[in-house]
This record gives structure tokens, sequence and C-alpha cells, in this order.
């Protein structure tokens, strides 16, 4: 199958098959399957410790899985001689030499991957760090080292890159400034692949999401039908008849929580149908809103259930 | 395959380790102060000898060609130097990539790591076999060119003297590989300048090599094989260590270091 793969005209696809990773006891990833497409922004969403890191370090090579496979391209990217023009990756931007220039940096890496010296200038441009290329990394600051990192992954003009929360210490200028490149990056056909374990970051960003909690595969669709999923919509509804109300609602199929003296949250039901009955009982209503539920509630929601470390959580 | 050529040949990866090396400036700092400390100390023990010349009694001046002479041509307090700053530099050189994270960019760029590390085994190699030439070069010319005002230098055509020059200045690519091979094993700095200087230095000056069996385990250390290289005499009885020897073991080192570093690196970061 692999033998017929190379055969076909290259996808720069990110395959991930049955992708398993144990240490010890522990199982990091477990079982991953999915396919990360060319032509947009895929999002790498979990909550922390959930194995995004552990998965991107598999895909590259640094980590061998215990089980499955992961191919890029259809090829496993650890038996690639060299990496830059095939995936750029960021993985952790202090993942860097303190010691060197930024100029330094990347005219190395370059220069082992064959990149001619002119492509190290172009990108520093593009990441707007050309001012201080000559200084050493070691001053940088966090969000300086995330630009460079991103300069990193562009280095060899890859069709395939990776982004492991390149969010991470920049600012406001910053992150609109990433997401018009993931944008960009996408629309030119390459395949990006960016995680985090912020819902709000992928919001804007992200068309196409993965979502893992304790290494599992959660979801794998677009955007879209992932806000649609957001199952948990409230309604509130606050009524001097508080006791009342709850009951004709209950009987009507709602589940209804009291929050307070006279308010109750009503979940499973619309907010129309709540002020219909409330109409048709002659329940006086104060108030009456409808939460719908962002994107972080539904990915919250989603995988609570596979939040490795708790708040409060007895260890 | 063709892929090999567009990306990369294995002399593209000897100059992105150049760049990295030449770069780190505190490397250079490093290489340049070592370098200079060796030879100062050669040249001071020279000199220490003629302010001290009449001093000195006169059979010791009689007897003092050729081997008191050659003692000033690398002394054992600049082999020491020598093993102990190069083979630090050689571990911070490869424990600092792995400390710093940097590792994990550099195998993202180039995931063939076996091939990446023989580059940086190369280079390096390269880099202290010309520090160590120049250093033992400049050290005995230096030293036997004051020793010659008191008529006791000895000329690099003396038989063993071309032999104590290359001794010495193999020492450093050996500590550099040694470093390195431990560093990639260990990868943190401080363990790995342990362990080197605890192998190179501290294990072979412990063992007292007077005492039987242990006279051959003292023979397997490259302080030991530096020991017989730099001395003028042509032979010593066993079980003491001959010249084949001492090379034999120099060679041994630096195949098990590499191939240390080579087999150590395919561990994941």
């Amino acid at each position: 199958m692999r033998q017929a793969s190379r055969n076909r005209i290259v996808v720069h696809v990110i395959e991930l098959d049955a992708l398993t990773k144990r240490y010890g006891g522990t199982t990091a990833v477990d079982g991953l399957t999915c396919t990360v497409r060319p032509g947009r922004v895929t999002g790498f969403l979990g909550p922390n410790g959930a194995g995004k890191s552990t998965t991107l370090r598999m895909v590259l090579g640094l980590h061998a899985p215990s089980s499955g496979t992961v191919t890029v391209a259809g090829r496993v990217f650890g038996s690639l001689p060299r990496g830059l023009r095939h995936v750029g990756a960021l993985l952790d931007a202090a993942d860097v030499h303190g010691g060197l220039s930024a100029v330094g940096h990347l005219w190395a890496l370059a220069r082992g991957n064959r990149i001619p010296r002119s492509r190290v200038g172009e990108v520093l441009d593009e990441v707007g760090l050309s001012s201080v290329g000559k200084r050493r990394i070691g001053g940088f600051s966090l969000g300086m080292k995330q630009r460079l990192g991103i300069a990193t992954a562009l280095l060899g003009d890859p069709p395939v890159l990776l982004f492991d929360e390149p969010f991470n210490g920049l600012d406001p200028e910053g992150v609109l400034w990433v997401r018009g490149l993931f944008g960009r990056l996408a629309a030119e056909g390459r395949t990006v692949f960016v995680s985090s374990h912020l819902m709000s970051e992928m919001e804007n960003t992200a068309e196409h999401l993965v979502v893992i909690g304790r290494g599992r595969l959660i979801a794998d669709e677009s955007l879209t039908a992932f806000s649609a999923r957001s199952a948990g919509r409230r309604v509130v509804v606050r009524t001097p008849e508080a006791a009342r109300l709850a009951g004709v609602l209950a009987a009507a199929g709602a589940v209804v929580t009291p929050s307070g003296e006279e308010t109750l949250t009503v979940t499973g039901m619309g907010l129309e149908r709540v002020g219909e009955l409330a109409f048709e009982y002659s329940v006086p209503l104060r108030e009456l809103s409808g939460h719908g539920a962002s994107l972080e509630a539904a990915f919250m929601e989603l995988t609570a259930a596979s939040v490795e470390y708790l708040a409060g959580d007895r260890r | 395959m063709s892929t090999t050529v567009t990306e990369g040949r294995f002399t593209d990866l000897l100059a992105s380790e150049w760049i990295r090396i030449r770069s780190l400036r505190s490397v250079a700092w490093a290489i340049g102060l070592s370098g200079l400390l060796v030879v100062v100390m050669n040249i001071g023990a020279a000199l220490t000898d003629h302010v001290k010349w009449f001093d000195y009694g006169e059979s010791v001046r009689a007897g003092f060609f050729p081997h008191w002479s050659i003692d000033a041509a690398f002394s054992q307090g600049a082999m020491m130097v020598s093993f102990l700053a190069v083979s630090a530099i050689g571990a911070v050189l490869v424990a600092s990539e792995y400390g710093t994270g940097m590792i994990r960019t550099t195998f993202a760029a180039v995931p063939a790591r076996r091939t990446l590390m023989a580059a940086k085994l190369l280079v390096t190699a390269a880099l202290f076999t010309v520090w160590g030439a120049i250093v033992a070069t400049v050290s005995f010319f230096g030293s036997q060119w004051i020793l010659s005002w008191h008529d006791v230098g000895v000329p690099i055509t003396h038989p063993g003297a071309l032999r104590v020059v290359t001794a010495s200045a193999l020492l450093a690519p050996l500590a550099a590989l040694v470093g390195m091979g431990l560093a990639t094993l260990l990868r943190h700095v401080a363990s790995s300048i342990v362990a080197a200087v605890g192998l190179l230095l501290l294990a072979p000056a412990l063992i007292n090599s007077r005492q039987g069996w242990l006279i051959h385990v003292d023979n397997a250390f490259p302080m030991t094989a530096w020991m017989r290289l730099s001395d003028l005499s042509t032979d010593v009885p066993p079980p003491y260590l001959g010249l084949p020897g001492a090379w034999t073991v120099n060679a041994v080192w630096t195949t098990v270091a590499v191939a240390l570093a080579t087999v150590a690196v395919r561990r994941d970061p």
C-alpha cells in the first residue's frame, strides 16, 4: 500500500494510524487515527497533558511510537535524510541554544539542509526579527523566541507545518499576525497543524479540529460541526413562582435546576418553548435569557471527562 | 537517492556544525584561552629552568639533556589542563544542545541522527586536532628555544621528539571525542564533565600502578599512554606499556568514544 502511495501524486497529508505511545505504565497517546489535510488550518485541541506534544514529536520522529504509525506525505519523517523542506515545525520556542544569534541559529540549520543564505533574511523579515538578527537568542523574550521558532519552521518553505502552542507569549498584535500567517500558509495549499489547549485561540484560526483527551481521539470534524455540537444550551429564567414553573417545565421534558431563590436554569429545551409554557400556565417572568454554549464551553464539556489535571483534584 | 543531493550532502552538515561552533562565543573563548594556558604552562616551565639554571647542581645540569629538556615541551600539568579543558568543551558542545532542547530543533532539521552526529564528531575532532597541533608545536619550539640558551634544547630531529609533539597534539581530539561520547550518553553538562574528568584524569591517578595486575588496568588509560609516548626512552620492560601499546590505547579510546556517540544518539531526546 505504501508502495502504491509513492507512485501517486504526493499529497502532503499527515496520517496517524492507531498511533500509540506508552511511557512505563501511562499511555500518553492511545490509538490515535486521523488524517490532517492540506489547504486548511487544522486545530489540534486538548487539555494540558492530553498528548498533543507527544503526538507532534512522534510526527517528527523525535519519539518512536510504541505502536501504530505516523507518516507525512506517505513517508515516515524520521527516515528522511533532511527535514526542513518537508516539514517545518515549532515545538517549543525554548528549544534553541541561547548562545547563538538568531542569524547564526537559522544559518546553521539552513546550511545543513542546503537552503541558501538569502532565505535566513527572508524568514527574519517575515516574522519581524530582522533588526535583532545579530543579537543572542538568550536575551530574547518568549514572544521573540516564538517568532524565531516560526521563522525556523518557514526556513525550508515546507508543504507541511506543525506548531505546538504557537500563541504562548505573543501579544494581541502577534496573535493577529500569527492567525493571518497560518491562514495564508493554508491558502497556499499547505498542511497547517496547530495545537492549543485553549478553544478561544482556535475559534478564529482553525477551519478543522482534531480534539483529543487523555491520548484518545474525541472529535475530528469541521469547526462548524464542532460548534453545532454545543449541547448543553442553557436557558435562564427568573420568576417569583419558580417552583410551579419548574414543575411545568419538568413535566414537558426539560431538565431544571434551581440556581437561586427565583432563578431556574433549564437545559434540554429551547428559549421559545420555555416562554410559551410560561405564558400557557400564566407564570409571570422577570427574566428569560438563552445562554448558547460557547465553543469554549463545548470544548470543556467534551473534554471534561478526560482532563488530566483538575484544579482541586486530590492526588 | 536523488533527494539527498538536492537537500544536502554530508559536507553541508559539516559546514552547518562549523557555523554553529564558530558562532558560540563562549566556546571560542574557552578554546582560545585554554590553548593559551597550555602554551604558557610549557613556556613557563622552560623559563623556570632558565631562571634557576645556575641553582641546579652540576650533575643536574650535566644530565639535563634530553629527558628533562623534553619535560618542558609538554608538561604533565599541560597534559592535565588539555584533558580537562578539551573534554569539558566537547561535553558542553553536545550536552548543552540536549540541555537547551536545541537537539529537538536539530533533529527535526536533520532526522538522520547518526549522520548528524558523525558530522559533529568530525568537525570537533578536526578543530581540536588543529588546536592540539598548534599548542604542541608552539610549546615544543618555544620551550626548546629557551633551553637552547643553555645548550640543552632538544631539536625536532632528535629521536622521539616528533612523537612527543604528535602524542601531545592528539590529546585534544581524543579528549574532545570522549567528552562528546559521554555527553551524548548522559545528556547533562555537569555529569558529562565529571565522567570525562573521572575517566581521563582521576581514575589513572588513583590507580596504584606499582601493584601486580593493576598495572594492566593502568595501561588501559590514555593518560598512561601519553606518559609513555611523551617519554624519550625507547623501551620499557613489560608489563609496562610499550609504544605500540600506547598508540593502540589511544586508537581504542577514540573508536569507543565515536561508537558510543553514534549509538547513544539513537535514544530519543
